[in-house]
C-alpha cells in the first residue's frame, strides 16, 4: 500500500490520487491501475496455464497411444472365414471374402445405399478379397455378429448387430436397421501378401 | 458475528439480488473474505499462513483427485501404476511432484501457522475453539500424509506402514490385535494398502469440513493481531478486501515461487530415494526415517530407550501422542491475560531460546540415525518440550510482569496523540509500526 491513510484502491481511482502515483491530473493511467491490471493478468494467465495439464492428463496416456498399431498374420484365414483381432482395445474383423461374396457386394447399386461406397473403395488394390473393418457397430458401438463360425450374419450375409438390429452386407455396408454408416475401415497396409499392419 | 461497522452486502445486479434472496452464497463470501469482514489493520505477513494452508488443502485435493484417476491401489500393481503416472500419463510427473511436494509445503505452512499461534497466544479466549479445531486439523493432516506416503508402495512406504502401525502394538493388552486389525493382516499388504487409499481419499474432505468450522469459529471474535489487543473501534480495522486479499495475494505469489522451485527443480529433495525401490517385506532399508515433517515427533518416539514402570516402547508412543495432545490444553495452561509475545518479556525468552531451539534439535535428531549423540540430544529436547508446555508456560504466565500494552491497535500503529498535539509513539516491538503521519 502506497499510503496508510489513503482511500481504498477503488476510491483512489476516481479521486485525485496518492503520493507516489505520479501526476494523476495529466496521465489518465496511473501506477496503481497498472499494478492492479498486471497482478490480475498474471494470476489469470497462471491459472489458465495450470488448467492445461489438468485437462491434458485425461487424454490417452503414452502407453495407450503405444497400442495404436496391430500387426496381423493372415496366412491361416481361408476364403469365407473371418477373425476378430484387437486394435486399440476394440475388435477388428478381418474377412477373407469368397468370390461369390465379392460378386454379391458388387451387384448392389451404390446409389441406393445409405452410405454409398463400393467394395473396391473399402479394400486395398491387389487385396480385394480382404475386408478389414472395425467390429464396432456405427449405431451405438456394440460388436456385430458374423465374424465367428455359425454366427448370425444378418439378411445380407455380412454382419448383424444384435443390439438394435443393424444388418451389414458382405462389404460391411449398412443395409437395414438404425446404424447411420458402414462399418469403419481402419487405416492399414499390407507389409507382405499375408501380413497387415493396422493403424 | 463480526463488528457493527462491517459493511453489509448490497447486491446491485438483478441476478445477484435474485441469488441473494434464495441462496446467499455471494453474501457469505463477501462476509468471509470480502469487504464485509473487518480485519485488524496491523496484521503482519505471519497472518498469511491461514489462507496459504487453505490454498495447500485445495491444491492437494485437486492434484490428488487427478492422481487417483491413474493410480491403482493393489499391492501387485501400485508401484508400477505410480511409475505409469510418472512416465506415461500426460503431465503425470508434474501432478505427482506437485502432490508430493504439496504435502511438504502444506506442513511448512501449517507449522508456521501453529508457531504464529504459539507466539501470539492465538489460543487464548475468546479463540480457544479456533485453536482446538486447528489441532484436530493437524492430527488429521498427519494421518492423511502418512497414509498417502504408503500408497506408492515403495520400500519406505511399506516400512513406514509397518513401523507406524507397530506403534499401536505398544498399547498393553489390545495392542497386537489392534495392529493386526488396522493392517487387516500380520504385515502391510493388499488389505492395508486398500484401506489406506480409501481413507487417504476421505480424510482431506473431513479436513475441509473441520477447516470450515475453524473459519466459522474465527469469524465470531474476528482475527487476532500482532499486538494481541482486541479491536475497539472501526479505525482499528480495514476491510479484508482489498487490503488483505492483496497482502495474501502477494504472500501466495512468494509461496508459489518457492513451491514451484521444488516441484520443477528439486522434486525429490524432500523424499527418500529408497521409495523408488518396490516394497520388499523381507528387507528393511538401513536408515529408515519418516518424511521430514514427522521428524520432531519421531525424535520424541525414539527418545525413550529404557523401561521405567512401563516398557520403553509404550513410553515413546505415549510421549509422541502427548506431544500433540498437550496442545489441546494450552489455552488453560497459559494463564497470562496478555496475548502477544511482544509484550511478554519472559515468555518471549523461553519461546525464542527454549521452544524454538528445542524444536530444531528434535527436528534434526528425528532425521538422524538412532545413535549417540542424537539419542541423548532427543532426550534432553523431549524433556524440555514437555517442561515448556506443562511447567514453564504456566509458571511464566503467573510470575511474569508484562510490558505496557497500547490502548488500541490504532494507537500501536499511529502512536498516541499527546495533549500538546504532538504524536508520541510508544511501540515496544516496532515491527508493525509505521512512521506517524
Amino acid at each position: 500500500m502506497a499510503s496508510t491513510t489513503g482511500a481504498a484502491p477503488d476510491d483512489a481511482m476516481t479521486t485525485v490520487g496518492n503520493p507516489g502515483d505520479g501526476d494523476a491530473g495529466t496521465h489518465p493511467v496511473r501506477r496503481r491501475d497498472f499494478i492492479n491490471i498486471a497482478a490480475v493478468s498474471a494470476a489469470g494467465v497462471g491459472g489458465l496455464a495450470v488448467l492445461y495439464p489438468l485437462v491434458s492428463q485425461m487424454a490417452p496416456s503414452k502407453d495407450v497411444l503405444a497400442e495404436s498399431t496391430t500387426e496381423l498374420d493372415l496366412s491361416a484365414i481361408q476364403p469365407g472365414q473371418a477373425i476378430k483381432a484387437v486394435f486399440r482395445k476394440q475388435p477388428v474383423f478381418v474377412r477373407n471374402l469368397t468370390p461369390q461374396e465379392i460378386a454379391t457386394a458388387n451387384e448392389v447399386a451404390v446409389d441406393s445405399l445409405r452410405d454409398p461406397e463400393t467394395l473396391t473403395e473399402r479394400t486395398k488394390e491387389g487385396h480385394g478379397n480382404w475386408l478389414i473393418t472395425m467390429g464396432v457397430c456405427t449405431h451405438l458401438g456394440c460388436v456385430p455378429l458374423g465374424a465367428g463360425e455359425g454366427e448370425n450374419k444378418g439378411e445380407f450375409g455380412g454382419y448383424f448387430c444384435p443390439c438394435h438390429g443393424s444388418h451389414y452386407d458382405t462389404a460391411g455396408r449398412i443395409r437395414k436397421g438404425p446404424a447411420p454408416a458402414n462399418l469403419v475401415v481402419p487405416e492399414y497396409e499390407f507389409t507382405s501378401d499375408t501380413t497387415v499392419v493396422i493403424g | 458475528m463480526s463488528f457493527p461497522w462491517a459493511k453489509a452486502y448490497e447486491p446491485k445486479a438483478p441476478l445477484m439480488r435474485f441469488l441473494d434472496e434464495r441462496l446467499p452464497l455471494p453474501r457469505f463470501v463477501y462476509n468471509a473474505v470480502g469487504a464485509g469482514y473487518p480485519v485488524p489493520r496491523n496484521l503482519s505477513y505471519f497472518w498469511n499462513f491461514g489462507i496459504l494452508a487453505g490454498f495447500c488443502l485445495m491444491l492437494q485435493i485437486v492434484t490428488g483427485i487427478v492422481l487417483a484417476m491413474h493410480y491403482s491401489a493393489n499391492a501387485l500393481v501400485a508401484f508400477n501404476s505410480v511409475e505409469h503416472i510418472m512416465r506415461d500419463v500426460n503431465w503425470g510427473w508434474m501432478l505427482r511432484y506437485a502432490h508430493a511436494n504439496g504435502a511438504s509445503f502444506f506442513f511448512v505452512v501449517v507449522y508456521i501457522h501453529i508457531f504464529r499461534g504459539l507466539f501470539y497466544s492465538s489460543y487464548k479466549a475468546p479463540r480457544e475453539m479456533i485453536w482446538l479445531l486447528g489441532v484436530v486439523i493437524f492430527l488429521l493432516m498427519m494421518a492423511t500424509a502418512f497414509m498417502g506416503y504408503v500408497l506408492p508402495w515403495g520400500q519406505m512406504s511399506f516400512w513406514g506402514a509397518k513401523v507406524i502401525t507397530g506403534l499401536f502394538g505398544a498399547i498393553p493388552l489390545v495392542g497386537e490385535p489392534l495392529q493386526v486389525w488396522l493392517l487387516g493382516g500380520y504385515a502391510p499388504d493388499n488389505a492395508a494398502l486398500n484401506r489406506f487409499y480409501s481413507l487417504h481419499f476421505l480424510l482431506p474432505f473431513v479436513i475441509a469440513g473441520v477447516v470450515i468450522l475453524h473459519i466459522w469459529a474465527l469469524h465470531i471474535p474476528g482475527s487476532s493481531n500482532p499486538t494481541g489487543v482486541e479491536v475497539k473501534s472501526e479505525s482499528d480495522t480495514v476491510p479484508f478486501h482489498p487490503y488483505y486479499t492483496a497482502k495474501d495475494g502477494f504472500g501466495l505469489g512468494v509461496f508459489l515461487l518457492i513451491y514451484c522451485l521444488f516441484v520443477f527443480f528439486l522434486p525429490n529433495n524432500l523424499g527418500h530415494p529408497d521409495n523408488y525401490i518396490p516394497a520388499n517385506p523381507l528387507s528393511t532399508p538401513a536408515h529408515i526415517v519418516p518424511e521430514w515433517y514427522f521428524w520432531p515427533f519421531y525424535a520424541i518416539l525414539r527418545a525413550f530407550t529404557s523401561d521405567f514402570l512401563l516398557p520403553a516402547k509404550l513410553w515413546g508412543v505415549l510421549a509422541m501422542f502427548s506431544a500433540i495432545l498437550c496442545w489441546f490444553f494450552l489455552p488453560w495452561l497459559d494463564r497470562s491475560p496478555v496475548r502477544s509475545g511482544h509484550y511478554r518479556p519472559l515468555f518471549r525468552k523461553f519461546f525464542w531460546f527454549g521452544l524454538i531451539p528445542c524444536m530444531a534439535v528434535l527436528f534434526y535428531c528425528g532425521g538422524a540415525p538412532a545413535e549417540e549423540p542424537f539419542v541423548m540430544l532427543s532426550q534432553i529436547a523431549t524433556a524440555y518440550y514437555f517442561l515448556h508446555f506443562l511447567v514453564i508456560l504456566p509458571i511464566v504466565s503467573l510470575v511474569e510482569r508484562p510490558e505496557p500494552l497500547p490502548y488500541s491497535i490504532t494507537d500501536a500503529v499511529l502512536g498516541t496523540p499527546e495533549n500538546d498535539g504532538t504524536v508520541k509513539g510508544h511501540m515496544i516491538q516496532g515491527e508493525n509500526a509505521r512512521p506517524a503521519v
